[in-house]
């Protein structure tokens, strides 16, 4: 939890890294910005850390727990209004304007990280 | 109707010492007694008087549940077990407030439906029409605040959503939208300080309720009622004096209603409501289906059809805000029907193409309904845009065409020829 909302901590494979860095950004709303490279830190590219709080109307998005419902993209799945998002915590389809938001945070240690 | 002379005369001293400085009974007397209604009013038209039972229910169970309830995230869930489990009659008072707010909706949209059949809407009915659609926003308001009330998991996803639709305004402006969403939660999240303020606008507005539903009343006195001839009063032999006639007949229906009331009360307190509003709030969890009461359906359905197409139309990130600013315009393009509906003949009665527009409309708004309660996926998804498009259809293309080119059935000349007949109308005459 960070103010009030859940955060989403994910140890992506190889292949969910690669499925994230394939997509031509150029499709994405978010543009440039939404680079799978920018949406990680440097060194820990592996660990995707995302406000669980899906951009459209603020539900939880589904595919935090292994047999959840990860829409079509492998990452999330907002069951409220159906929207998806990828690998990356990028939106790919559905109703919601933006990507699931980064929260600021570093790490601190490599297994301890500090949100906020 | 304004204009018709009083025929109340004070009898005991007491009454007319009131009557020379505040004549109050007078204007009751004037209003409610002897107020000239038309003679040919069906059941239907019951429903104001039904209306304001519902609304005077709503207030006196409202203040006594507020004696009991403890607002609070720690407190609320558990206060209303409290109430209904250790509290005296407290599962009545409780189960009639909440199967209350749905015996609201169900009479408010009876007496929409009758206004929109009847052509209540129209001139000189505008502004009593109009007050009409903002008691509906003030009553869906109150409605949504006192379901957070509970703090269940829909009391808590169902604030979560409806407040994050504010958000969308972060496309016209950045940080516009957020900003409001946050102020509205007093603070990034939904939690007790919202259940607190909600609460407290709960049980402000039905009072701004009281004081619109007095215009509307006002408005209606004004004018006149509207009849299932869409034909005004022309002479006094077509009205009846609204005590005993009319307030018999609205007494009838209200005791019908109540049985219906009492029925879901005593019998279906929950059925109307959700198993998962019985789970305390929980901001890690969102239920797996988030479903408004029923009375929102119809309008989540149009909020839910915009997603990233609309009827093969990519509508990219713009798809959020179109979804919210149709499911508003779906309640604001009420207000705009009397300019909307160029036919002069008020009644639907005497118009057979409108009349075809009418029962599609009414179709619509329960399918769009069973739609709101289904998930947003697949083949709901097309079904919820093309009915979102047959709704705004009936206002914006079915109103003012169909007004010019329909020829209108015959017309009787007055109320009386209706009711009595060509001939026994004349004799009258």
């Amino acid at each position: 939890m960070w103010r009030g909302k859940p955060v989403f901590i994910r140890n992506r494979t190889k292949d969910e890294i690669e499925a994230a860095r394939k997509v031509d950004v150029a499709t994405l709303p978010g543009g440039a910005n939404s680079a799978d490279d920018k949406r990680v830190k440097k060194d820990h590219e592996n660990f995707l850390v995302l406000v669980g709080i899906c951009t459209h109307l603020g539900c939880i998005p589904k595919g935090q727990s292994m047999n959840d419902a990860k829409g079509d993209f492998g990452g999330w799945f907002c069951p409220c209004h159906g929207s998806h998002y990828d690998t990356s915590g990028r939106i790919r389809k559905g109703p919601a304007p933006r990507d699931l938001e980064v929260p600021p945070y570093e790490f601190v240690s490599a297994t301890k990280i500090k949100i906020g | 109707m304004s204009g018709h002379t009083s025929s109340y005369e004070p009898t005991s001293r007491w009454g007319k010492w009131w009557d020379e400085r505040l004549p109050v009974a007078r204007m009751m007397h004037a209003q409610f007694v002897a107020f000239p209604t038309p003679r040919n009013l069906n059941y239907l038209w019951t429903f104001g008087g039904i209306l304001f039972l519902c609304l005077a229910a709503q207030l006196v169970t409202g203040i006594i549940l507020a004696m009991h309830y403890q607002v609070g995230d720690a407190t609320a869930f558990n206060s209303l077990e409290h109430i209904r489990r250790d509290v005296n009659f407290g599962w009545l008072i409780r189960n009639i407030h909440a199967v209350g707010s749905s015996m609201f909706f169900i009479a408010v949209y009876i007496h929409i439906f009758r206004g929109l059949y009847y052509g209540s809407y129209k001139a000189p009915r505008e502004v009593l029409w109009i007050l009409g659609v903002i008691i509906l926003l003030v009553m869906m308001a109150t409605a949504f605040l006192g379901y957070t009330l509970p703090w269940g998991q829909m009391s808590f996803w169902a604030v979560t959503v409806i407040t994050n639709l504010f958000s969308a305004l972060d496309t016209i402006w950045a940080g516009l939208g957020t900003g409001i969403v946050e102020w509205l939660w007093g603070g990034y999240s939904v939690s007790g300080v919202t259940l607190n303020r909600f609460f407290s606008l709960h049980y402000l507005l039905p009072f701004v309720l009281v004081g619109i539903v007095i215009l509307h009343i006002w408005a209606l006195h004004v004018v006149g009622q509207n009849n299932p001839t869409g034909i005004e009063i022309k002479e006094p032999s077509e009205a009846v004096p609204m005590h005993p006639y009319a307030t018999s007949k609205d007494l009838f229906g209200m005791f019908a209603f109540i049985l219906l009331f009492a029925w879901f009360v005593f019998f279906l307190p929950d059925y109307l409501g959700h198993p998962d509003n019985y789970i305390e709030a929980n901001p890690l969890v969102t239920p797996p289906h988030i479903v408004p009461e029923w009375y929102f359906l119809p309008f989540y359905a149009i909020l839910r059809a915009f997603t990233g197409s609309f009827l093969g139309i990519p509508l990219g990130s713009l798809a959020k805000l179109l979804g919210v600013v149709a499911m508003f315009g779906s309640i604001a393009v009420l207000a705009f029907a009397p300019w909307l509906d160029t036919s002069r003949v008020r009644s639907a009665k005497y118009r057979p193409m409108f009349k075809w527009a009418f029962w599609t409309f009414a179709f619509t708004c329960l399918a769009l309904g069973y739609l709101g309660a289904k998930p947003a996926e697949g083949v709901y998804v097309l079904w919820a845009q093309i009915f979102t498009v047959l709704y705004f259809a009936y206002f914006l293309v079915a109103m003012p065409v169909l007004g010019l080119i329909e020829t209108p059935s015959k017309l009787p000349r007055s109320i009386n020829e209706a009711v009595l007949g060509p001939d026994a109308a004349a004799q009258k005459h």
